[in-house]
């Protein structure tokens, strides 16, 4: 393919997105207050604050921080919404509580391979420990077991919701859920004996691989039957995102590891669709799943343009999935794949500023929600760092910038950024916002939530500045060839233990989400309105 | 949306056109792409040693392609000419790597072809190099008080050798550094493929 062909294509391409544009506008597809966006409420609730991980005072605190008054929802859809959590509270819970295991794992390998980066000679005798090995079980545990456990956990306890009805075949959900982690735990031992496939992000076997693949597609099948049995007629927005990454996810995940297919250079550029596409076309549509369905939830207000949000899945969806190839700039790859890739990411900005005016509008003149509710502030924050990042990503895959942050932590910085950033603080808001309804209970110490908002903030801030500057002098370094390389490696020293300290705080945090997810879990605690938080209305009418 | 058979197929098509741009245009446009002329196969040792290479996880630090120079001085490093297709005709998992938290090993048994020196560097890196944040690797070498014959002894300087014994290579840690003297693709490059070449002009 060579480049006026390429230029050629993308200007048809952009001449017929205008034209799609010009055709929307006069459709009315733009205009606000869609009905779409309103599926997510039963008739009159539009206005109710719902707040279950706060304390009364607070959800009453909260109600007032918004400046409409609330109607009467109607009994019946409530009573429907309570029959859809029931149905879905077994699953969900098996999956979120395996999700909060592999987060601890994946946090204690984490800060063990950062510390190592700074003092190499500790704990050298075992293998398992060694810097290559502990890293690729820190990134198999979030990428296998923390991520899509906590963003599945999620979806199965949303969908029965949004579509208005029951999950029907729960109980394969929790064998999947069952057989998936057992295939995570023989690959992380496998990783930890050093017996991997040798790809990032592809580590596991793929022998083991298949009870990812059946443990996948039954955690999916419920998933599919629910929707064949909706009671809405419209498909919320969460619900595009969801049902669109449980079928793309399986598609990479056998493509990746078709035996004896892949080789050389053609390798590198699957490896780099997959590893890229994992985060987009999975974590990222299960994720803004999420925002998508909390946000409005907690304020009671729907999404200010839910056309907006439309718009931004099939962007996502036609741009992202191309973007992968950046990983290769400057690598033994054809040129044109990689222009391709170049061309994708900044497209990419298209959906990200249609996601984050959104979730701006939504919330303006809003944002005091913020102070009453955690579920909001780790949603908010997680939508924040979507767009930073995914406008980072976007900017990281030109040539120029490339040339200085590739091979360098400038691009460890920017994947955190968004899988802990936007992925996990946006499922941390969730799992707050669902756990109550899960186990009919409230979460027996509300401070506990605001020390672990502060401990990851505060720890993931230090973890990305010092990582990013890392990065940044590093790749200054490596590109003044009159500087030995040692000069490279000795500039990221001070940020590197920056990290580590960055990284501490945030394990620290995860430690007390743990031991309070545990609390719950096991009943302890102050009981102040027992499963009163079943019943909302009661109480802030 | 109403229609969610329309909305997965809509899905599946965009990511159809996204493996067909990203896997199935790479894998059809280099499939014929020849070894590059001097390139030869890996040794029965040198695979298992790359074999190991891929159990320690060297990758993650450890990129195995320079770049152009008009995009970074590699060649300037000495890390060789930048990369082409063909060099990587026999790797299997590929190992281009997407770090240089340690520098680029495209050609580090022309760089540095001394079997003691790489294995001195593997026990312990900080012996050669000072300030390296490189892992020690002490447990793929044994400490012996006395080393039998056929045994491989780790020469190392007096202030890092263990003190009233001496240290001997595994077979695991023989292996790799026989892979990594494999790595040496300083024999030049045909001109690739128009298209085919490094992405910087």
């Amino acid at each position: 393919m060579d480049i006026p062909l390429l230029l050629l294509s993308s200007f048809i391409i952009a001449v017929t997105g205008l034209f799609f544009f010009i055709w929307s506008l006069r459709k009315g597809l733009l205009d606000p207050d869609a009905a779409g966006a309103k599926v997510i409420f039963s008739p009159g609730e539009i206005g109710r604050v719902e707040e279950p991980a706060a304390r009364a005072a607070t959800q009453r605190e909260l109600q007032r921080a918004m400046v409409f008054s609330p109607g009467e929802p109607d009994a019946g859809e409530l009573q429907a919404r309570l029959a859809a959590d029931a149905s879905s509270a077994r699953p969900a819970f098996v999956l979120l509580g395996f999700a909060v295991f592999w987060l601890l794992v994946a946090s204690l390998a984490g800060l063990t391979s950062s510390i190592k980066l700074h003092e190499p000679d500790w704990l050298t005798q075992y293998a398992w420990l060694s810097f290559g090995r502990i890293r690729t079980i820190h990134l198999n545990a979030v990428a296998y077991g923390w991520a899509p456990m906590a963003a599945l956990g999620v979806a199965l306890w949303m969908l029965p919701r949004l579509l208005k009805t029951t999950l029907e075949g729960a109980r394969f959900a929790v064998w999947g859920a069952i057989l998936w982690n057992i295939g995570l735990a023989i690959g992380i031992g496998c990783i930890a004996m050093g017996i991997n496939d040798g790809m990032e992000w592809l580590e596991i076997p793929g022998q083991v691989g298949v009870l990812f693949a059946v443990g996948g597609a039954m955690i999916g099948l419920p998933l599919v039957f629910t929707l064949r049995r909706r009671k809405v007629e419209h498909l919320y927005v969460s619900v595009w995102y969801m049902g669109a990454a449980l079928f793309w996810f399986p598609v990479l995940y056998i493509v990746a590891k078709l035996p004896n297919l892949h080789f050389g250079v053609e390798q590198a550029t699957m490896n780099w669709w997959f590893g890229h596409n994992v985060l987009g076309l999975f974590y990222t549509p299960l994720s803004l799943a999420a925002v998508y369905y909390f946000l409005p939830k907690v304020i009671g207000r729907p999404i200010q343009s839910y056309n907006l949000s439309l718009i931004g899945f099939w962007c996502l969806a036609f741009f992202y999935g191309q973007v992968g190839g950046h990983h290769l700039v400057g690598g033994p790859v054809p040129e044109w794949m990689v222009t391709l890739s170049i061309v994708q990411s900044m497209m990419m900005i298209v959906p990200v500023v249609a996601f984050s005016l959104n979730q701006h509008l939504t919330m303006r003149g809003h944002f005091a929600a913020l102070r009453h509710s955690p579920t909001l502030r780790f949603i908010v924050l997680g939508g924040m760092m979507y767009t930073l990042s995914s406008i980072q990503g976007s900017f990281e895959a030109l040539r120029s910038v490339n040339t200085i942050t590739h091979f360098t932590h400038f691009t460890v910085a920017h994947a955190h950024l968004g899988l802990y950033g936007f992925v996990t603080l946006v499922m941390f808001g969730a799992i707050y916002f669902a756990m109550p309804r899960i186990l009919s209970r409230e979460w027996p110490y509300p401070t506990l939530i605001a020390v672990h908002f502060w401990l990851v903030a505060i720890g993931f801030a230090i973890y990305f500045v010092s990582l990013t500057t890392a990065g940044v002098l590093q790749g200054f370094a490596m590109l003044d060839a009159s500087k030995p390389f040692m000069e490279s490696v000795r500039v990221t020293l001070p940020w590197l233990e920056g990290r580590s300290i960055g990284g501490a705080l945030m394990t620290l945090g995860h430690l007390a989400f743990a031991a309070h997810f545990l609390l719950m879990a096991l009943a302890r605690g102050p009981k102040r309105s027992g499963a009163a938080i079943l019943r909302p209305l009661a109480r802030t009418a | 949306m109403e229609n969610h058979v329309k909305l997965i197929s809509g899905a599946m098509t965009t990511l159809a056109i996204a493996t067909a741009s990203l896997v199935v245009l790479p894998y059809l446009q280099l499939r014929h792409e020849p070894p590059t002329t001097g390139l030869k196969p890996y040794t029965e040792v040198q695979l298992r040693g790359r074999q190991e290479y891929i159990r320690q996880g060297c990758v993650y630090c450890h990129s195995q392609q320079p770049r152009d120079p008009s995009q970074a001085p590699d060649d300037q490093r000495g890390w060789g000419r930048p990369s082409v297709a063909g060099d990587y005709y026999y790797d299997r998992p590929h190992l281009l790597g997407t770090m240089r938290t340690g520098p680029d090993l495209f050609n580090i048994g022309a760089r540095q072809p001394s079997a003691d020196w790489q294995l001195g560097h593997l026990y312990q890196p900080r012996a050669y190099t000072p300030g390296s944040i490189m892992p020690a690797y002490p447990f793929l070498f044994e400490v012996k008080s006395e080393a039998a014959p056929g045994d491989k002894v780790v020469a190392l300087p007096p202030q890092f050798a263990p003190a009233g014994g001496v240290v001997v290579a595994t077979q695991a840690a023989q292996d790799l550094v026989a892979y990594l003297l494999s790595l040496d693709r300083t024999f030049p490059a045909l001109a690739p493929l128009a298209d085919a070449g490094p992405a910087s002009k």
